[in-house]
């Protein structure tokens, strides 16, 4: 190659390389000026898609931003304790009165709830299909010692099922034999991949299961039971804890969220025509403004 | 098996709409690791030669624990840039946590050790070659570490790669310290832990898929920038 | 700094110089003077420790035990006022030009002095022609050459080299031989070792064997190849291997 070639060459690769990183570093730097919150949520909320379909609409009311952190509950409680976030919104109820309680929330608002069920193989070889209370499907289980597949991670899920455990006649969930009850340690979706894999029992939110495409022959079971209704509240963290918390943009939104147009477009989020949840903010709370 | 397939039609399909999704993480995972193997490298790359040609007391020490560090797990990483800049921690003040930025932050503690260790060893054979001389000639042991840096650029640039193979495939740190927020700190990685989460493997395959091509490409640009350099044979 | 116009840090003093590398004596007591502004040759078998004494007169190492003296330096530091050439030439990634300047800065050579230097030393080694190469594309006789001539380019009151031209052949051999003796004209103290017999015999002025660590002999050229006293450099001369150790009246 003549060092004319070679000149061409490099040129156009330096050329190039320089418009790639121009292209990189411009083009995502586009979101910032406009107002955000951060929101501390689950990620069975996340996963169901319910945020994706109200935050838009939320944005377009209010012109602020909702970044969603979606983890477990437990890590969520805790973001909001530390101040990284604006909001809390989870569903288990004692977490969030101890949240408020402690000082670290305002005030609890009901916004919406579900439903936990409990999926299993088609098999079912527990034969729990169809029964009416969850603490008698899950004794059943134990004694059949059928695969159970726990979150294992101390979120809300992971605490309704230890609390239907408890109701079932088992304090402890940590004597239950590993053959067949299984900790996974992770988040819904992770979970339920592996109860499909192994042809296990778990409980999982209605949210979540309705968007969840890797069932492999896992069939909701058991619900219904009053035991496994799932209620979701909204808290907006303390500024006197945390002074740089966007207590008014947060306020904002809480508000939006209990109004009638936030809860109608909850109630109007559905996966393949099912509702996901159900908007039941108290209609006795008075608002500013709305 | 017929996941496989999904997948690749999956990947297809997003690539050849030009997913505007698909683009915007893609834009995100390039620009945190390609800023963090850039800082780390700056970092990095001058430790590793200084470790070459120095010795001070604690030198094996430093080395050890140095190429210890090359294994650090990308999550125990996160977790103590969380920690730093929480609000409940030291830095909380800055507001950099869920941000692009404390990703990069994350991602450069993360690469560092690896770019430094595998520097040292290239430096260490360059210099067993040009030790005697470079004495013999006078130069300064400053002078000399610029020597070997520059003499070194592209064995240097194996080095650098590593570190960004390392930053571009991790999500243990990104996810803990970036949170995988829609829109403004979800990566390709966090992307497809995400889509595993909600059972879409195919999608999640294919976006796979996607980030092995893009660091192929990386690569590639690379050897084919490097390639036009590579002249004579040492005798 | 072009240290020809420098007062000699020569002569240059060995006193039971010594070097060990664990319970091994690699050198062992070796002591002599050298001041002529000539070449010094130093031969022996293979393994004798004539890289190691050049290395140790340079610098580049510390003997074990004894001295080495640059009488003639006084205060200064001799170091600037040496260059070594190795058996394998160390060249820098980069153009011919650009190596033989890099040794000139290092030595703090006035940017402006350093072009008419560069150009000079290139043409005295026959290298013009590749000032803008890449260094490494070379010929390895090239190299050496480029080698030579970046030491040429310090003026240096001393020169080192070890076993220059060990690898090379013929036609470059003479090339550098030539430089060699232009170096020693122009007032350069050589001091060389080599295993080349025909080559010593060339450029010695003065001639110092080597064997098993001790030196052996030290003497002017001619007296040494004619009629050498000690006799392991006689059977050296005559071509033998030397391979047998014997045993010494005087503990190693």
């Amino acid at each position: 190659m003549t060092s004319m070639l070679i000149f061409i060459r490099r040129t156009f690769l330096t050329f190039s390389l320089s418009a790639a990183l121009a292209m990189i570093f411009a083009g995502t730097s586009a979101r910032t000026g406009v107002p955000f919150i951060i929101v501390a949520s689950t990620s069975s909320t996340q996963n169901s898609g319910l945020f994706d379909h109200i935050l838009p609409i939320f944005q377009e009311h209010s012109g602020i931003a909702v970044r969603v952190l979606a983890v477990g509950t437990g890590q969520a409680v805790r973001l909001a304790q530390n101040g990284d976030a604006d909001v809390l919104l989870v569903h288990h109820k004692p977490s969030e009165e101890k949240f408020v309680t402690e000082g670290f929330g305002v005030r609890r608002y009901d916004v919406m709830y579900n439903e936990f069920v409990m999926v299993g193989p088609a098999t079912d070889p527990a034969g729990v299909a169809g029964m009416a209370h969850a603490r008698a499907a899950l004794a059943k289980i134990a004694e059949s010692q059928a695969p159970f597949i726990s979150r294992g991670d101390d979120s809300g899920t992971h605490k309704r099922e230890k609390a239907l455990w408890l109701a079932a006649g088992i304090d402890d969930v940590g004597q239950l034999s590993p053959s067949w009850y299984r900790e996974a340690g992770s988040g819904m979706g992770a979970t339920l991949n592996i109860s499909a894999a192994m042809r296990a029992y778990t409980l999982v939110d209605t949210g979540t299961w309705l968007n969840f495409n890797n069932r492999l022959g896992l069939e909701v079971l058991v619900r219904g039971d009053p035991a496994l209704f799932n209620p979701y509240g909204v808290i907006l963290v303390n500024k006197e804890r945390h002074p740089h918390v966007k207590y008014d943009l947060g306020q904002r939104f809480i508000d939006w969220l209990i109004s009638p147009a936030g809860q109608a477009a909850i109630n109007a989020f559905t996966i393949n025509g099912e509702r996901a949840f159900t908007a039941d903010a108290r209609a006795d709370i008075v608002l500013p403004s709305e | 098996m017929t996941d496989f397939g999904a997948a690749i039609s999956t990947a297809f399909a997003l690539v050849a709409n030009l997913d505007s999704d698909l683009l915007e993480v893609v834009l995100l995972s390039l620009k945190v690791s390609l800023s963090a193997v850039v800082i780390a490298s700056i970092i990095g790359l001058p430790i590793g030669a200084a470790l070459a040609l120095f010795r001070f007391p604690g030198r094996t020490v430093f080395v050890i624990i140095l190429n210890a560090f090359m294994g650090l797990p990308p999550v125990v990483i996160g977790l103590i840039v969380y920690l730093l800049l929480s609000r409940a921690g030291p830095f909380g003040v800055l507001g950099l946590l869920f941000t692009p930025t404390a990703m990069i932050i994350a991602q450069v503690l993360l690469i560092t050790p690896l770019i430094a260790a595998l520097a040292r060893q290239i430096m260490e054979t360059l210099w067993l070659e040009y030790e005697e001389q470079l004495r013999s000639l006078g130069t300064t042991p400053l002078r000399s570490l610029g020597v070997l840096l520059r003499d070194g650029r592209y064995s240097l640039m194996t080095a650098v790669l590593a570190g960004f193979g390392r930053a571009i495939a991790e999500v243990g740190a990104v996810m803990v310290v970036g949170g995988n927020i829609d829109h403004v700190t979800r990566v390709m990685t966090t992307s497809i832990a995400l889509e595993v989460s909600k059972g879409n493997l195919a999608l999640a395959l294919g976006l796979g898929i996607i980030l092995v091509i893009i660091s192929v490409l990386v690569n590639g640009l690379v050897y084919v920038l490097r390639g036009s350099h590579r002249q004579g044979v040492t005798p | 700094m072009i240290s020809a116009d420098a007062t000699s840090i020569l002569p240059l003093e060995l006193s039971g110089v010594s070097f060990s590398v664990g319970h091994q004596r690699l050198l062992k007591d070796v002591s002599c003077t050298l001041d002529a502004k000539d070449i010094s040759i130093i031969v022996g078998p293979n393994g004798a420790g004539k890289s190691l004494l050049l290395r140790l007169c340079h610098g580049l190492l510390e003997p074990s035990a004894g001295t080495i003296r640059w009488s003639g330096a006084g205060g200064r530091n001799p170091s600037p006022y040496q260059a070594m050439v190795f058996q394998r030439p160390v060249l820098l990634r980069r153009s011919v030009q650009a190596n033989i300047e890099f040794a000139l800065a290092s030595r703090n050579v006035p940017r402006r002095h350093r072009r008419t230097l560069v150009e000079e030393a290139l043409s005295r080694a026959g290298l013009s022609r590749f000032s803008k190469t890449s260094a490494r594309v070379l010929s390895f006789g090239e190299q050496q050459r480029l080698a030579l001539a970046r030491s040429w380019a310090l003026r240096p009151q001393v020169l080192f080299l070890d076993e220059p031209t060990a690898s090379i052949d013929p036609a470059g051999t003479h090339v550098i031989e030539e430089v060699i003796l232009a170096m020693k004209n122009e007032g350069t103290k050589i001091i060389m070792s080599t295993h080349d017999l025909g080559q010593a015999r060339r450029l010695a002025d003065e001639v110092m064997f080597i064997h098993r660590g001790r030196l052996m002999e030290k003497s002017a050229a001619p007296a040494f190849f004619t009629e050498p006293k000690n006799d392991l450099a006689q059977a050296f001369l005559r071509g033998e291997l030397l391979w047998w150790q014997r045993r010494e009246l005087t503990p190693p």
